[in-house]
């Protein structure tokens, strides 16, 4: 079973951890975590993949979903630390070309 | 309702047989299509159609066109070119005809959702159709996917603990896109390997399940398509409801050439590839969309600015800012930027343009109210209060729609459509296209294109209800037509990249059937002309003609008989001609919605029996009227030939086609004489 771990850094930035595979029974969870953590006005959400094991198309669409969430409140979702099966996944689909994965949490709101 | 026999699937047993399975296993999943002795005379026989066609139209092309008579000759032999093209593609699917045998076990603990899509149809049907999957054996959940929202079908099914699916808030005031868009709402919902989907009318077998999912064995296996059978159907079939050669052959042929069809109902599908694709189509479309509003940002700009009176400097400054961010996102994009982090850095700079503007009208405002609170206390220093300003308020009118940035519409427009969220539609993901009004086609296609597998599985798993009024057929047929154009016109199969060559030309030959209405239109017309006016369109009814055509046809209508084996495929001809005002107006109408953006007027169709009083003639009319043509010529051209001014070979040739073109039509007087099912009559007593 997939856990999620949440927690908000000192600047205000809502992070989401999954830890294990991120496939088509974890994403409604996902999304509605960060749907939770937007609506509780944490609009700026980093989701660390430095945890997730594997990440399948449902995956991907539940960082989608969270990514319109966030936008929609002003703020943005971003994707950090991901391991070479999700960045395969992330080539496979070209979603790359929407979604650039930051190498650390830390720094994927950096000079934003 | 009556099952099917089958053999059912043992599970496994001695080693020996486990052997046989495990191979049985590997040819059913296997891509090649087995070379049996059947399927070598079938290829002879399509090498044969396709030479003989040819001698037969390229001789018509350069030695027999009448070029006196060319508004006749000319699209008679395009109608003939046509029909040969047509032969050609048939020919093609049946060289790898597949008949797939017993199809391997399911896999172990694959998860299903099954889904019973509904819009208007009659409470009982949907919950006969719920109540027969939730008796399929496979383990699986159930689930209603009401369009209708229905609160007394919400009530009974969840009293049979089945569950129902209605649009999410996102929907609402956005784009429905019909059956795709239910589909797609309930993908997000649920969250099953696997998707079975079922029309309202399609009563399952509990086997379907057992008998589909063992194909998904294949990781790149996305989709196994059943037939769909219609059980209130008479025996003669006066709507050409069944599609025994759709369903069998044609089919069986495009799954040699992995390109079985997707056809809405009856289908299992392997949720990762639908969600696969959802996000494939996802960054296509949102890249599209940022491309083409930054090519089209300048133009828009202008004429905002142009539209601004010269004293609102601060709008004017907004818009410059506007356009700066565009310039920035341009290069951004050209030099590799990912579409996220371009579009959030132009929200950013067109939102801190709004505060900017809001600001400088507040600061103007401030100044006001400073005034006139001063002017006021100075008359009554007690009542200063109503010059407070809610900042709050204020911050909200920075928000982008309610900046003065907003008020220019298009300027709003474009700075909505900058972002990754794809606003204009409810949901990002729509895994099931929504290009055209029958979704399966698009999506399978797009699915091909991405590399996945789809298998025909030819077995009566489902048992369904076909229209029993002339009116919703003809409905119901053209929405397929227009389906199948639109999709022909907005991603056209012989262009579409990531599909091998023999993809491209399954696609194609269905659709290239659907023009048929316009080669039939020359095939009415062609007698006529001759049997009225002497005109031939063909320079002479030489031994040159007959020797080429004859043959052709032979072989052609051989090939046909042996595929068909004894199916009733001439209901099928018939419709193929006879429909020709539905094909013809599938074409403009799919045309004028493409190319002009018209609406399709699309009609669900109708599960209930329309309410019919007289017998419909006025339906087809069209026909009707070419009916009696053929019959006011065949009189004529008989008196002209006894009365010497036609000759005896021209009149009979052509009086033979009358007859065949007769044949044809009169398929039409028997669907409008035809009467569904009657309601008893209440007993009377003697």
């Amino acid at each position: 079973m997939t856990q999620f771990q949440t927690e908000t850094t000192d600047t205000g930035i809502g992070v989401v951890r999954p830890v294990g595979r991120l496939n088509m029974v974890a994403a409604p969870r996902l999304r509605s975590l960060v749907a939770e953590l937007v609506a509780r006005g944490t609009a700026r959400i980093v989701v660390d993949l430095s945890e997730t094991e594997s990440m399948d198309s449902s995956g991907l669409g539940a960082l989608i979903a969270g990514l319109k969430t966030a936008r929609q409140a002003g703020g943005d979702l971003r994707i950090a630390a991901a391991r070479p099966q999700v960045e395969a996944v992330l080539d496979l689909t070209n979603l790359r070309r929407v979604l650039r994965p930051r190498p650390d949490v830390a720094g994927a709101f950096a000079g934003d | 309702m009556s099952r099917h026999r089958r053999t059912v699937w043992t599970g496994p047993g001695a080693s020996s047989a486990r052997e046989l399975a495990d191979r049985e296993t590997v040819a059913a999943l296997s891509p090649r299509v087995p070379l049996t002795p059947g399927l070598v005379g079938l290829r002879v026989l399509v090498v044969l159609t396709a030479v003989l066609g040819l001698n037969y139209v390229v001789w018509r092309w350069l030695e027999s066109i009448n070029w006196s008579a060319w508004w006749i000759a000319v699209p008679l032999v395009v109608a003939e070119t046509y029909s040969l093209v047509d032969s050609l593609l048939f020919g093609l699917t049946m060289w790898r005809l597949r008949r797939r045998r017993r199809p391997p076990p399911p896999p172990e603990g694959a998860t299903v959702d099954v889904f019973i899509t509904t819009y208007n149809e009659p409470l009982d049907l949907v919950m006969a159709t719920a109540e027969a999957a939730q008796q399929i054996r496979y383990p699986h959940r159930t689930w209603i996917l009401d369009d209708g929202a229905r609160p007394e079908l919400q009530e009974r099914a969840e009293a049979a603990g089945i569950g129902v699916i209605t649009r999410s808030v996102e929907w609402a005031g956005r784009q429905r896109h019909a059956k795709a868009g239910n589909l797609n709402n309930a993908l997000m919902t649920t969250d099953g390997e696997f998707v079975l989907i079922l029309d309202a009318d399609q009563v399952p077998d509990p086997a379907i399940l057992d008998r589909t999912l063992g194909y998904f064995r294949d990781p790149q296996t996305a989709l196994v398509q059943t037939p769909q059978v219609f059980v209130n159907v008479p025996e003669d079939d006066p709507f050409g409801s069944q599609a025994p050669l759709f369903y069998g052959p044609i089919q069986q042929g495009k799954d040699g050439w992995n390109a079985a069809f997707f056809c809405g109902s009856n289908a299992v599908l392997r949720r990762e590839a639908l969600m696969q694709l959802g996000v494939s189509r996802y960054v296509t479309e949102v890249e599209l969309a940022v491309t083409r509003t930054l090519r089209t940002a300048d133009r828009v700009l202008a004429r905002a600015r142009r539209g601004l009176d010269p004293s609102q400097t601060e709008a004017r400054a907004a818009l410059d800012a506007v356009a700066g961010a565009v310039a920035r996102s341009r290069a951004d994009l050209r030099a590799g930027a990912a579409l996220a982090d371009v579009t959030y850095r132009f929200q950013q700079q067109v939102d801190a343009a709004a505060r900017r503007l809001v600001d400088a009208d507040v600061t103007a405002l401030e100044s006001d109210l400073a005034e006139i609170a001063a002017l006021s206390s100075e008359l009554d220093a007690e009542e200063a209060g109503p010059a407070e300003l809610d900042r709050a308020a204020l911050a909200r009118l920075a928000h982008r729609d309610w900046s003065p940035l907003g008020a220019v519409e298009t300027v709003r427009a474009l700075v909505r459509a900058i972002d990754v969220d794809r606003d204009d539609e409810a949901q990002p993901l729509m895994p099931m296209a929504t290009i055209s009004v029958t979704e399966d086609m698009a999506t399978c296609m797009r699915l091909h294109a991405l590399g996945w597998r789809t298998v025909y599985h030819h077995e009566t798993l489902a048992l369904g209800l076909a229209p029993e009024d002339l009116g919703t057929m003809l409905t119901q047929r053209l929405r397929w037509a227009q389906g199948t154009v639109q999709v022909m016109l907005r991603e056209n199969p012989l262009v579409q990249r990531g599909l091998t060559p023999a993809q491209r030309l399954m696609y194609w030959a269905t659709m290239w059937s659907y023009l048929s209405g316009f080669a039939a239109v020359v095939y009415f017309a062609a007698p006529v002309v001759f049997l009225v006016s002497g005109i031939l369109p063909v320079q002479a009814l030489s031994a040159d003609f007959f020797l080429r055509l004859v043959p052709f046809l032979a072989v052609n209508q051989l090939l046909f008989y042996l595929i068909g084996r004894g199916k009733r495929s001439w209901r099928g001809q018939q419709y193929s001609l006879a429909l020709f005002p539905v094909w013809i107006r599938s074409v403009t109408s799919a045309v004028a919605n493409v190319v002009f953006g018209r609406s399709l007027a699309f009609a669900v169709t109708p599960k209930e029996r329309q309410a019919q009083t007289r017998r419909p003639w006025h339906l087809v009319r069209p026909q009707l009227v070419v009916m009696a043509l053929l019959v006011v010529a065949a009189v004529v051209g008989t008196v002209r030939m006894a009365t010497g001014q036609a000759s005896a070979l021209g009149t009979a040739v052509n009086l033979v086609w009358v007859a065949f073109d007769l044949a044809v039509l009169s398929v039409i007087i028997k669907a409008v004489r035809h009467r569904g099912p009657q309601v008893e009559p209440a007993e009377v007593p003697a």
